[in-house]
């Protein structure tokens, strides 16, 4: 049910390796509890992101939510596509909708993400 | 209702229409290069509309009655208190020496609109079984925050740094906000079973670090607080003190007073309580009650008695500092002196009527909806629509909208957060019997539509002069304001 | 059994005797003290409140004229008083309408499809303080022009993570009270620069501002009524990086002046106040907020927008709420839930009623009275203006009286003098703030200042 080609966070991100780097948006989960995502609030290329601190914020009409850092590092992408059309996040929050690519600054962080079974038994725990 | 589109006043325009009639400036002919200086002049006018006077009185009385209102008809929005607004308190205020005073006057001049406020503080006094009375904040949560900076400047004067404030649960989002910006650290406590604040968790949450404990008693659930005494001893025995959140006073008038539950400073919600306006969102006034020890550290000014007369004092050393200019909404201050003139002791009764109401309907409603804290409740109650949507798909929002079908405002719909589905019930004193039976009629109604007919209710409203709003649409590309056609012809 | 408590009728309290009992015997109860069962005993009022006795309405009305007549309110005294409140002419159809009962005894509007009103006038007001300032964006009201200047500096903490803001002592002493109050806590430092002749000059600005300046902040037309050089200063803010509040505690000044949007302002804070609301001896008031776009989402207080409903037809919402505190609670942008929405109303009627061109008009009659008095009064041997900063309809005076003793003496004239600054200002012991609105007229001027004329000769 959810991709396992990379990890999550508690906080509903997903983080997926690629090339060392790592690629960051959030599940679907997320996305059906916000409901319509109306704004995003993304990082500058460059910016330094710490583990499970935020580095964004994500809004419908009547809930506003941090975003997690999974990892620790340098953002060196920003899709900026999102900031015009917040809907690809509730359209393909996998594909379309990642948010940040973060250059990693420490391996440790990644060890601490779930797996994709481990976080589906997080969210069936949360009564999705 | 008038179901057709009014359209903006802006679309009325036709250029060279006006509203008012000014007269001649009168005086010697100068150039205004000369008045304001060249540079200063403005180049374009402002582009306001050009309408006449019949135009404009058309088009605001057509708004008006686009509005749901106390006058029109119940409004049962819980938590908001929205009585009955009496006529004679607009009369009050619009008496030319109250509204037509200026507030930079000399004292000598204001000596009848600072007796009002000082009767007002003292009647405040009695009511809440406090101290002093500040009149400077505008409204609740600028109450709130006037409090906290009192707070913060008492535990400073006795060489403490404290950095936390405990919020429990089900508190109003003014409370964390107001927190923050005090500067201090929000730490929320649960509620526990029968819907109190967890004294276990406050017991661990309560430290040398806290300030103050925010409390609503009785608290969003509708609920009194049956250990508040015990909660009191909790926080003054780490050296914190204890707020109240008034929003809920309306429940207790002459039958409890904060003062003696152990509360140290609470706001005063003018615009629910001693039922001033809420014109639609505001003019409210928050004036806060304070025990003795809070008192040097009160905003300015502070309205003092001063021989036979009053005055206004700026100078307190231990002040906080203003939250406003001048010295208060005192429109509305009139008004919630006018009301309580209107009843004197007899304002035990309003509560009592408040709590009777409350319990009436709730009575009416209980075999219809969840009720997830079954007590005996004060002046308000919370429903959960939970059975409603999990059986039949139909959410509490679209209850809320149904009831506008049947010609009424809805309750407070998904607050306080710790309830699912939350639908909180407000009635007042001021409505009759026959008003609660027909309400109460017509929410059974519609549950019985949740389970006959729930489309109808998962689209409604119906009969409005619009339908559901596209409320994702306003956020994703704001559209906050008319903007005058370029000279093309084309909206810019 | 409890003795049945006595339960008098009341002209508020539809439930009667009666009916209180049969509600009761409804639910299940004897008493209303059943109902009240949770509350502690030793918590009880066990006496009834010591409030003065209730007051028939005829006797109540009688008892509040006594207590307003007391006052030198300006229908009594030709007022020429300003500082922060301006006595201007409200056209009538102003408060017939603001005054209608469907608007004033409303909640904020959460339930938009029975609300569309009320949503509908916020939305025109913000377009038309929008276009008064020349913003591009303004909320639906803050409580009053001081609170919105505090409010504006910690926006622009937020907007530009820098945590000082230069602001000019030529800024109303009270709105410089209440930015103190409102950034205390939250580590944002003030740093005053004194004014100069009357302004915040371009120089001593330059001077103040560094690369952890947040924002500069001045007034203008300012606390002394002269008009700051705005595009000079607006420079100066943005080549530090910085923003440019500016507070405008007397917007009719814009139907003359050129707009603070025009010169380069990021955000607008001011006073509402003038358009169209009385003095109510200084509230209910209204704080404006206007800004640029780009920064809204930074923006405290409520926003009303245009959208559409299913039909496609226009309609109104709050929207952008997750600014706010009942969403983002410790995180908003401010903890302000409560505005002033029907002053906002009123000031929108006004700004209608008087519209392009009576905006300009009762700007311009308000510039031209109030020269004509400065001359009048300068012709006067002894006194003389205390800046050459050109004004708008408030300037200083020095008086070669104690401007208190004069004050006293014109209320015995009929007059309620201006100002005295001794109290704000120490170095300007000898100043008089003088106010001329629209609302005075010529002969109110004359008569003014042949008694000032007379007093002066007299000391």
């Amino acid at each position: 049910m959810y991709p396992d080609d990379r990890r999550y966070t508690r906080e509903h991100e997903w983080a997926k390796r690629e090339n060392g780097r790592v690629r960051v948006g959030i599940t679907a989960f997320a996305a059906d509890r916000l409901s319509d995502v109306v704004f995003i609030e993304l990082p500058q290329v460059g910016a330094e992101v710490r583990a499970m601190e935020p580095f964004g914020v994500v809004e419908s009409v009547k809930a506003a939510s941090d975003l997690y850092a999974p990892v620790s590092g340098r953002v060196v992408e920003v899709n900026r596509a999102l900031v015009d059309t917040p809907e690809l996040i509730n359209q393909d929050p996998y594909g379309a909708a990642w948010m940040i690519v973060v250059e990693p600054s420490d391996s440790s962080a990644w060890e601490q993400l779930l797996t994709a079974e481990a976080y589906a038994r997080l969210v069936g725990a949360e009564g999705a | 209702m008038r179901m057709d589109n009014v359209p903006l006043i802006f679309e009325y325009s036709v250029p060279g229409r006006v509203a008012v009639a000014l007269s001649d400036p009168g005086v010697p002919e100068v150039p205004l290069e000369a008045i304001v200086g060249a540079e200063h002049l403005r180049r374009e006018p402002a582009a306001l509309p050009e309408v006449s006077e019949p135009d404009l009185v058309r088009h605001y009385t057509r708004l008006s009655q686009r509005n749901y209102a106390v006058d029109v008809g119940f409004y049962p929005l819980g938590s908001c208190t929205m009585k009955y607004n009496p006529k004679v308190n607009e009369d009050a205020a619009r008496l030319p020496g109250f509204a037509r005073l200026h507030p930079n006057a000399p004292r000598e001049l204001a000596q009848g609109a600072l007796q009002l406020l000082w009767e007002l503080d003292r009647m405040f006094c009695e009511i809440s079984g406090m101290d002093r009375v500040t009149f400077q904040p505008a409204a609740g949560a600028h109450g709130e925050l006037t409090a906290l900076m009192m707070i913060r400047a008492y535990h400073e004067d006795r060489g403490e740094q404290r950095t936390r404030v405990i919020v429990p649960d089900s508190a109003h989002g003014t409370n964390p906000a107001s927190a923050a910006m005090c500067g201090y650290t929000v730490v929320t406590v649960p509620s526990d079973a029968r819907g109190n604040i967890d004294r276990a968790a406050l017991r661990r949450a309560a430290d040398g670090s806290v300030a103050a404990l925010m409390l609503t008693n009785p608290n969003t659930l509708g609920l009194f607080e049956e250990h508040v005494v015990e909660v009191a001893e909790i926080i003054h025995g780490c050296g914190a003190l204890m707020y109240l959140d008034g929003a809920n006073f309306n429940a207790v008038l002459g039958i409890t007073r904060p003062g003696d539950q152990g509360f140290d400073v609470m706001h005063l919600n003018v615009h629910k309580t001693f039922s001033t306006p809420h014109g639609g969102g505001g003019p409210g006034a928050g004036p806060v009650a304070l025990k003795q020890m809070l008192e040097p550290y009160l905003p300015t000014p502070t309205v003092e008695r001063d021989g036979d007369g009053f005055r206004l004092d700026d100078e307190r050393p231990k002040t906080i500092g203003r939250v406003r200019a001048f010295v208060g909404n005192f429109g509305v201050l009139v008004r919630a002196y006018a009301y309580l003139r209107t009843f004197g002791p007899l304002l035990r009764q309003t509560s009592e009527a408040a709590v009777l109401n409350a319990n009436y309907l709730l009575q009416r409603l209980r075999p219809y909806f969840d009720l997830p804290y079954d007590r005996t409740c004060m002046h308000e109650f919370v429903l959960s629509g939970r059975r409603q949507k999990t059986q039949y798909g139909v959410r509490t929002l679209d209850i809320a909208k149904r009831l506008l079908d049947y010609g009424y405002h809805a309750p407070t719909i998904y607050f306080p957060l710790i309830v699912d589905e939350a639908i909180m019930i407000e009635p007042t004193e001021t409505e009759s019997r026959q008003t609660l039976d027909a309400f109460a009629d017509a929410l059974i109604r519609i549950a019985e539509e949740c389970e006959t007919d729930p489309e109808t209710v998962r689209t409604a409203p119906h009969r409005t002069v619009v339908t559901r709003l596209d409320e994702v649409a306003a956020a994703r590309n704001p559209n906050l304001r008319w903007r005058p056609p370029t000279k093309a012809g084309v909206t810019r | 059994m409890t003795a049945p408590v006595s339960w008098q009728p009341h002209k508020y309290l539809p439930m009667t005797a009666e009916e209180r009992d049969e509600m009761l015997r409804a639910i299940g109860c004897s008493t209303v003290e059943d109902l009240l069962a949770d509350i502690p005993v030793q918590v009880r009022l066990r006496r009834a409140l010591n409030l003065p006795p209730d007051l028939a309405e005829a006797d109540l009305l009688a008892h509040l004229r006594q207590m307003a007549d007391r006052n030198g309110h300006a229908d009594r005294l030709i007022c020429f008083l300003g500082g922060g409140a301006y006595d201007h002419w409200i056209p009538s159809a102003v408060w017939h309408l603001a005054g209608r009962a469907e608007f004033y005894t409303a909640y904020t509007p959460y339930q938009a499809e029975v609300m569309q009103g009320e949503l509908q006038a916020a939305y025109e007001y913000q377009s038309m303080l929008c276009e008064l300032t020349a913003m591009e964006v303004a909320n639906a009201s803050m409580y009053d022009g001081a609170s919105a200047v505090g409010e504006a500096a910690v926006m622009a903490r937020d907007l530009t993570k820098r945590n000082a803001v230069v602001v000019s002592t030529a800024v109303h002493p009270q709105y410089r009270e209440v930015l103190r109050t409102y950034t205390r806590h939250l580590g944002i430092r003030i740093v005053e620069v004194p004014y100069q002749a009357g302004l915040a000059t371009p120089e001593r600005v330059a001077a103040a501002v560094g690369e952890q300046t947040a924002a500069v902040i001045v007034q203008s037309p300012n606390v002394f009524g002269c008009i700051e050089q705005g595009r000079a200063l607006a420079q100066i803010a943005h080549e530090a990086g910085a923003l440019l509040i500016v507070a405008v505690a007397e917007p009719i000044s814009l139907g003359l002046l050129e707009p603070p949007g025009a010169y380069g302002a990021d955000i607008v804070a001011g006073e509402g106040q003038p358009l169209g609301n009385h003095l109510n001896f200084g509230g209910p008031y209204l704080g404006m907020l206007a800004t640029r776009e780009a920064f809204v989402r930074r923006m405290p207080g409520r926003l009303v927008g245009a959208t559409t409903d299913r039909e496609g037809r226009r309609g109104f919402v709050l929207t952008l709420q997750t600014r706010e505190q009942h969403i983002r609670r410790e995180k908003a942008t401010s903890n302000i839930c409560t505005n002033e929405a029907l002053n906002a109303l009123a000031a929108g009627i006004y700004m209608a009623a008087l519209g392009r061109t009576g905006m300009r008009r009762v700007a311009e009659v308000n510039a031209r009275r109030a020269h004509y008095a400065k001359q009048r009064l300068c012709a006067i041997p002894g006194i003389r203006p205390a800046f050459d900063a050109p004004t708008f309809n408030e300037f200083v005076l020095h008086l070669p009286v104690a401007p208190g003793d004069l004050n006293a003496r014109l209320v015995e004239y009929g007059f309620l003098g201006g100002l005295a600054l001794g109290r704000w200002y120490p170095d300007l012991a000898d100043g008089w703030l003088v106010c001329v609105t629209e609302a005075r007229t010529r002969a109110q001027i004359d008569a003014l200042a042949d008694v000032v004329a007379q007093v002066v000769r007299a000391s």
